[in-house]
């Protein structure tokens, strides 16, 4: 499913947070957002998810916009993985990946066997189906992560909006998770602090001050001059012997 | 693969156990009118239910069956209504605040109710066509009323609208608004209150069942349903809280509305409660907790166990007020704080522990 934001704008006490912001992520793509701290990234996820309403412009899904859809219509089309989400409730793994259902249960529509098999599915595509019956409370950063990834999953979206959720997780499940959302066969904004790891993406946007300074493949968008530019890094690029890919060797701070 | 396939699925496991829930509860309001300063057997309690229930003509005591209808089952129904609500009140704010301490008071409710009563009893508001409940109620709206515009206006000045946010001004906003009632409650009774109406606003205000008649009951059953039915028609949505309101907005759930009528409805039935058997602690804080332990905290268990739980807790508490003094009743709420503040404080090292 098409996402597209047309001229967003949103504030904060009237601090600007995001400026004139148009972005299209075409059915399928996975579009990776970079930029510094403070840069608007987790901002724009919100007004995408539908949490906050723009000041200006709109958000489209598909060809509606949101601010039109219910917040239960939004959510079993859009997905989010917040960047911290945390309880002190005791429960169990499972019970969290199974809130995902929210959105398809009604207080008369009971949880079926379907509901299991999918939980059970977005369990096992996040490597977590051993520890299911584990109290949150027991697990490490990285393993919530995961688990707020399965989640998602299960509310089988369209649209999955990711707020760097590579955050905690060590190499592996960092590469994992990756390797798990390119492949997943819907939409994909995902926030990413790595650009080694945005270079993986089909295409990239750049946030610099609440303004999308750049969109595009991330080949043409991650420069020499974007870098200095942007993120304040001097930095060298240059091909990978191995495979031909783009690498990025940060030197040092501006 | 060796994990089940099948969740332990949350709604069988509450309708294996919700047909103990009636028994139980029936169990309890037959001890709670067995048990007193005269004992009554359980047959000549369910001889008067049976001649006043189903038109039965057994031959009882007359004086039996006067403490049995008119005094003591009212006042167990009474009881478990209002141990059913506070309790529940407590698992919808703290659900929906993510606060441990929230309690049904949170809100400045049992501060207005104190205010309204203590108004109208000493202050003589209403010139007597006012009665001490009715004040109540109006000063439990009332002040739930100006916490509710509080918090909206703390809220509207963050702009942000993040579910913390919003959670922490209710939450403030409400502490703000009970010292303001306690401070006019104080305030009427230091300037008018003769000794002895001191003495008897100060009892209302810990739980006093005494005065509970049958008017009271039809009031207090739809009350309390209506607590129930609201709290399970919500259960997903509740669930949903469990990562904060912008969790569950991503989830589907229309965070402001429904939060909006979750608080008003258990702010309504908790005022109706107050009203008439005045302002019983603790129940509201530790029974949520208590049963958070022991079934977890989805609420398609929570809710109907939780509900149960406050019942029985606050039938049985009235039992103690009545038989732990011979010839005196205490007030219910030092009861229900006596227990409930080593209790909260073993859950609270017992779930560290785990």
């Amino acid at each position: 499913m098409q996402l597209t934001a047309q001229k967003l704008d949103w504030s904060v006490h009237g601090t600007p947070l995001l400026i004139d912001i148009n972005l299209t992520v075409e059915p399928g793509q996975t579009f990776g957002l970079v930029g510094p701290n403070g840069s608007g990234k987790t901002s724009l996820l919100r007004l995408l998810a539908g949490l906050n309403k723009p000041k200006a412009g709109q958000v489209l899904m598909g060809s509606q916009p949101l601010h039109a859809l219910k917040q239960r219509a939004i959510a079993q089309s859009i997905a989010l993985v917040e960047q911290q989400a945390d309880t002190t409730d005791r429960i169990s793994v499972r019970d969290v990946v199974a809130l995902g259902r929210t959105p398809f249960l009604t207080a008369l529509r009971p949880w079926s066997t379907e509901d299991d098999a999918i939980v059970v599915q977005a369990l096992v595509d996040v490597d977590m189906v051993h520890m299911a019956d584990r109290l949150w409370h027991t697990l490490s950063g990285g393993e919530r992560q995961r688990v707020h990834i399965a989640r998602a999953l299960a509310q089988q979206p369209k649209i999955l909006l990711l707020d760097e959720p590579t955050n905690h997780l060590d190499i592996r499940h960092q590469l994992s998770i990756l390797e798990l959302v390119r492949q997943l066969p819907v939409t994909v904004i995902i926030s990413l602090h790595d650009l080694n790891h945005a270079m993986e993406c089909d295409r990239i946007g750049v946030m610099d001050g609440g303004r999308l300074v750049d969109s595009g493949p991330p080949k043409e968008v991650l420069t020499a001059f974007r870098l200095r530019q942007t993120f304040g890094v001097y930095a060298d690029i240059f091909a990978d012997p191995i495979d031909g890919s783009q690498m990025m060797r940060f030197r040092n701070a501006i | 693969m060796s994990i089940a396939l099948t969740r332990r699925s949350t709604a069988g496991f509450a309708l294996r156990w919700l047909w103990i829930t009636p028994l139980v509860l029936v169990a309890a309001l037959i001890a709670g009118t067995a048990i007193g300063e005269t004992p009554i057997p359980v047959d000549t309690i369910l001889k008067v239910l049976a001649n006043q229930l189903l038109g039965a003509d057994y031959a009882v005591d007359r004086i039996d069956a006067g403490i049995i209808w008119n005094y003591r089952l009212s006042r167990a129904v009474v009881a478990a209504c209002c141990g059913t609500s506070l309790a529940l009140a407590g698992v919808v704010l703290q659900a929906l605040l993510r606060n441990p301490l929230a309690d049904p008071y949170l809100m400045g409710i049992s501060a207005g109710a104190s205010t309204g009563a203590v108004a109208v009893a000493v202050a003589g508001l209403g010139a007597g066509a006012l009665s001490l409940s009715l004040g109540a109620f109006v000063g439990a709206l009332l002040a739930f009323g100006i916490v509710v515009m509080l918090a909206h206006a703390a809220n509207s000045g963050v702009g942000g609208g993040r579910g913390v946010q919003a959670a922490g001004a209710i939450i403030l906003a409400g502490i703000a608004g009970s010292q303001l009632f306690n401070a006019l409650t104080a305030f009427i009774i230091t300037k008018s209150a003769s000794a002895e109406q001191a003495r008897g606003i100060m009892f209302w205000l810990m739980g006093n069942l005494s005065g509970v008649r049958w008017a009271d009951v039809t009031l207090a059953v739809p009350a309390a349903l209506f607590g129930v039915l609201v709290c399970l028609w919500h259960r997903r949505s509740l669930d949903a809280f469990t990562f904060g309101a912008d969790s569950a907005a991503s989830m589907g759930i229309a965070v402001r509305p429904v939060r909006g009528m979750l608080i008003i409805a258990m702010a309504l039935v908790t005022a109706v409660m107050v009203s008439i058997v005045g302002a019983i602690g603790f129940v509201g804080l530790v029974i949520p907790h208590a049963m958070r332990f022991i079934v977890g905290s989805q609420h398609t268990r929570l809710v109907p166990a939780t509900a149960l739980a406050g019942a029985v807790f606050l039938i049985g508490s009235d039992i103690l007020s009545r038989t732990l003094i011979p010839g005196q009743v205490l007030p219910i709420g030092v009861i229900t704080s006596l227990i409930g503040a080593p209790a909260f404080a073993l859950i609270l090292v017992r779930g560290k522990r785990s």
